[in-house]
């Protein structure tokens, strides 16, 4: 008799730690974990999007090096990338670099956009095809990698930064690796 | 939570296929469009191989490989952008001459397992692929159980006399 009461009561524990999970913003039961954390940026070598300058594996290692670098595949077509932009401006104000990967996207398009949202990036490289992007795992924008200084991705994050993931996720894989 | 995520610059959906049919027009259309779903997916040929044993080798490594945008559609039959890239890419390596293995293992190191329509056993997916067995081993206990104590109870309490009078009476028996 007991038995089953307690079985009904863990598992009722068990949804509400996971809502409440949820509500924090701490578990997303569609997030997919990237295979690329943990390993070293993938190579690739990418022109600048209209007058920025682009970059590769190569820049992009030798830049996070000196400081921890975030990666952001963007798209100006993409409505949760306007949504993370005051999130990216406060991040790149406090000297965070930030590197961008236009995801199929337009050097005129993107001008619009970054005119519109502010231009938080320190480089943005064009993967028009987004050729790269599959190479990284991106199976949307915006996704946001953090890259450490030997190269390797430490954290990542599919989807629009939030406070809430700023705060609980990015934050402490910065202080992590700082 | 993405919500508009990596649909593509024309922001296709998942269903897009249906609501470009024009279906207030032409319900006989629509009829025809639904029945032939599945087959609908490619729906440009130029997407396709020349050569059919190809073809029919590319279809049967994307229709294993889950479209991360809809997630539960395959690269076959998605219409989203990002699948008809990655349907591309098993394209071009089928006709390198690259194995199904390779193209499987390369779409895994780049979106992990869950890529795989039918995930592989290994630790993190043995109590998914032990449910059946753990299921008919919970069923047959449940019966086991159930009928020890049936037994125990030795069974329901006799006729009271005024019940077994009802039954001669509604079966008419003497």
């Amino acid at each position: 008799m007991l038995a089953p009461l307690g079985l009904a009561a863990a598992a009722g524990l068990a949804f509400w730690k996971m809502l409440d999970r949820m509500a924090a913003g701490k578990f997303d039961p569609h997030a997919l974990d990237n295979p690329l954390v943990g390993k070293q940026v993938p190579d690739f070598s990418l022109t600048g999007l209209g007058k920025a300058k682009g970059f590769g594996a190569a820049d992009l290692k030798q830049a996070a090096a000196a400081k921890p670098v975030l990666v952001n595949f963007y798209a100006s077509w993409c409505i949760p990338c306007a949504e993370e932009a005051d999130i990216l401006a406060s991040l790149a104000a406090e000297g965070i670099p930030i590197w961008a990967v236009a995801y199929k996207d337009t050097e005129a398009a993107s001008g619009e956009f970054l005119n519109r949202y502010g231009n938080p990036y320190a480089r943005i490289a064009n993967d028009a095809a987004g050729r790269v992007a599959i190479d990284w795992g991106v199976y949307g924008v915006p996704e946001s990698f953090l890259i450490d200084r030997s190269g390797i991705v430490r954290w990542h994050l599919a989807g629009p930064l939030t406070e809430d993931s700023v705060r609980s996720e990015l934050r402490p894989a910065l202080r992590a690796i700082a | 939570m993405k919500m508009n995520g990596g649909l593509g610059p024309e922001a296709p959906s998942c269903a897009a296929r249906f609501r470009v049919t024009g279906a207030g027009r032409a319900p006989g259309l629509l009829l025809v469009l639904l029945l032939s779903g599945p087959a609908f997916a490619v729906a440009d040929p130029k997407e396709m191989l020349p050569d059919p044993q190809q073809e029919a080798r590319a279809e049967a490594i994307g229709s294993q490989l889950r479209c991360l945008v809809c997630q539960n559609e395959s690269i076959e039959d998605s219409n989203a952008d990002m699948a008809k890239d990655l349907r591309a890419i098993v394209r071009q390596r089928v006709v390198a001459g690259t194995t199904d293995q390779q193209v499987i293992d390369w779409m895994v190191a780049r979106y992990g397992n869950f890529v795989r329509l039918k995930p592989p056993l290994m630790l993190s997916t043995a109590l998914l692929w032990a449910t059946p067995a753990l299921g008919l081993l919970l069923g047959g206990l449940a019966a086991w159980w159930g009928r020890r104590r049936a037994v125990e109870q030795g069974g329901p309490a006799p006729l009271t006399a005024a019940e077994q009078a009802r039954l001669r009476e509604l079966t008419g028996a003497e």
